[in-house]
């Protein structure tokens, strides 16, 4: 579903991507691992297209799109889900699930998504800001869905959750993908990650380094959380 | 005490510049990312316009009313699509010079053809004389212009908190790249947001006509303190440019009636104050730094 190949991304004289490749299957739930500064972050925003110093293809579903701009991306079918969450202080929580457009034929409504968030529909008339962060985080992943985005891009959406928002984040990421959609998710809980994805990258210093599956994950758990440093 | 009130009044009148010129400044600061100093001179061109319109043409100024902010948000939309949109990718420092060297431009255009001194301009009939408010009896004119303002606002304000396109505006204020991500073409609203600042800019220029001298730098002796509202009710925050205006217009009315020699100084120390206890601004949000 997707393709990228030799992305490399700079930020003025730093290298913080090289030569990145990586695929994507449809219906697969997939992380990206590593240490903070190892380039996730970027790596998710130039899928996204919101990091424009880069080089390399990005293909979605066979088409070229690194050529296009972030909102023709998101058309496509990229859902963003951004490390800080990205809810809008100045929209409330309904006009921050309806402000994009829809653009798959799966997309929820906002019914499917009250009765899956209902947290959300009791606050839909407040600041989108005014939830705590685990509602937030809610928020942002009922975003997408909402639109019926085909691939979710989340950047971390387990940080800072208390252990039994990380769970419920776990349901609704596997609920997710129950209804054919594909995930591609950092995640430094290398433990949590493995209950969730099928697949595990592990990035160091701009380079993808290894690729996993969940049996060799679980089997080495200990070497990457020492890795990981955590 | 009659006093007072009648100054508060006055500050009320100058505030109604200020939010209308702080409205447009703080869309286009929040869409575009972009300072524009060249805000004073569109206003001083919607006084001339006025002036033109009636000195040359015989149109009445309730027409000039429509028909400069018109014209002038129409100059703005080109001046986005031909120069300004150039900016986003380059350094702060040429916003400086581009829309700097705009309102020298235009400043000194109309001093070649008007020179310095004001030019005369009258009240409309209608609103010509004034009204008895009980304690005082005050203008009409500046009655008006008063009521008109918050009119404005009020309708401002109620596009966008009530409708698609307001919404649209906030998220892409708020915090554009996002937006982008989220599918929305914030380039394709960025035109007529600039133009709609620039035609407030210039409606405010054409109520200021009939009561304020027309001359080719009344744009720039306003634009400071514009700046200083802006700041003080939070980048970005359209609610907060709105009040910060009528606020700061009062204040220093009040100001200017106790403490004459500091007048011209209050809205800076206002501004200070501001900075110091909320750096993001009366109404403004850290999240609006984004954008």
């Amino acid at each position: 579903m997707l393709r990228v190949r030799g992305l490399t991304a700079t930020y003025g004289e730093a290298r913080v991507l090289q030569d990145v490749s990586l695929d994507v299957e449809s219906g697969q739930v997939v992380t990206l691992v590593g240490r903070n500064g190892a380039g996730k972050t970027t790596l998710l925003r130039c899928l996204m297209g919101l990091h424009r110093s880069m080089e390399g293809t990005i293909e979605l579903d066979d088409r070229d799109i690194t050529r296009l701009s972030p909102h023709q991306r998101c058309r496509a079918g990229l859902g963003y889900v951004p490390d800080d969450r990205g809810i809008y202080a100045s929209l409330n929580v309904e006009e921050n699930l309806t402000l994009p457009p829809t653009v798959g034929p799966d997309a929820w409504s906002l019914e499917q998504v009250y009765e899956a968030f209902p947290v959300l529909a009791d606050r839909r008339r407040q600041a989108g800001t005014h939830l705590s962060g685990g509602e937030q985080q809610m928020l942002s992943i009922a975003r997408v869905l909402r639109m019926g985005s085909r691939l979710l891009l989340c950047d971390e959406p387990t940080e800072g959750l208390s252990p039994l928002l990380v769970q419920q984040i776990g349901d609704i990421l596997r609920n997710v993908k129950a209804h054919g959609v594909t995930v591609l998710l950092i995640e430094q809980n290398v433990h949590f990650a493995s209950t969730v994805a099928d697949r595990h990258h592990l990035i160091a210093q701009g380079r993808l380094v290894e690729s996993l599956d969940n049996a060799e994950v679980k089997e080495r758990e200990h070497e990457l959380l020492e890795y990981l440093g955590i | 005490m009659d006093g007072l009130l009648q100054q508060i009044f006055n500050g009320l009148v100058s505030g109604s510049f200020y939010a209308l010129l702080a409205l447009g400044l703080s869309v286009i600061f929040g869409m575009l990312g972009v300072v524009n100093f060249a805000h004073g001179a569109f206003y001083m061109l919607g006084a001339f316009g006025a002036f033109i319109l009636l000195d040359s043409f015989g149109l009445s100024w309730w027409l000039a009313l429509f028909v400069v902010p018109a014209v002038l948000g129409i100059v703005g939309m080109v001046l986005e699509r031909t120069l300004v949109h150039r900016l986003v990718a380059l350094d702060p420092l040429y916003n400086f010079l581009l829309t700097f060297g705009i309102a020298l431009i235009l400043q000194d255009l109309m001093r070649l053809r008007y020179g310095v001194q004001s030019q005369p301009f009258s009240r409309p009939e209608l609103l010509d004389g004034s009204l008895n408010l009980g304690l005082f009896s005050y203008p009409k004119y500046q009655v008006f212009v008063l009521l008109f303002s918050i009119v404005i606002s009020g309708l401002v304000w109620l596009v966008l908190t009530r409708t698609r396109v307001g919404m649209v505006v906030r998220a892409a204020t708020e915090r554009a790249d996002l937006s982008q991500a989220l599918g929305i073409n914030v380039g394709r609203w960025v035109t007529p947001v600039f133009g709609f600042g620039i035609a407030l800019a210039g409606l405010a220029g054409v109520l200021a006509a009939p009561m304020r001298a027309v001359n080719s730098s009344m744009g720039g002796d306003l634009i400071i303190v514009i700046f200083a509202v802006v700041v003080i009710g939070g980048l970005g925050s359209v609610f907060g440019s709105v009040t910060a205006g009528y606020v700061v217009g009062m204040l220093t009315a009040v100001g200017n009636f106790y403490l004459p020699a500091l007048s011209q100084s209050l809205v800076f120390i206002l501004m200070a104050l501001v900075l110091l206890l909320r750096p993001a601004g009366l109404f403004g949000r850290e999240e609006g730094v984004h954008a």
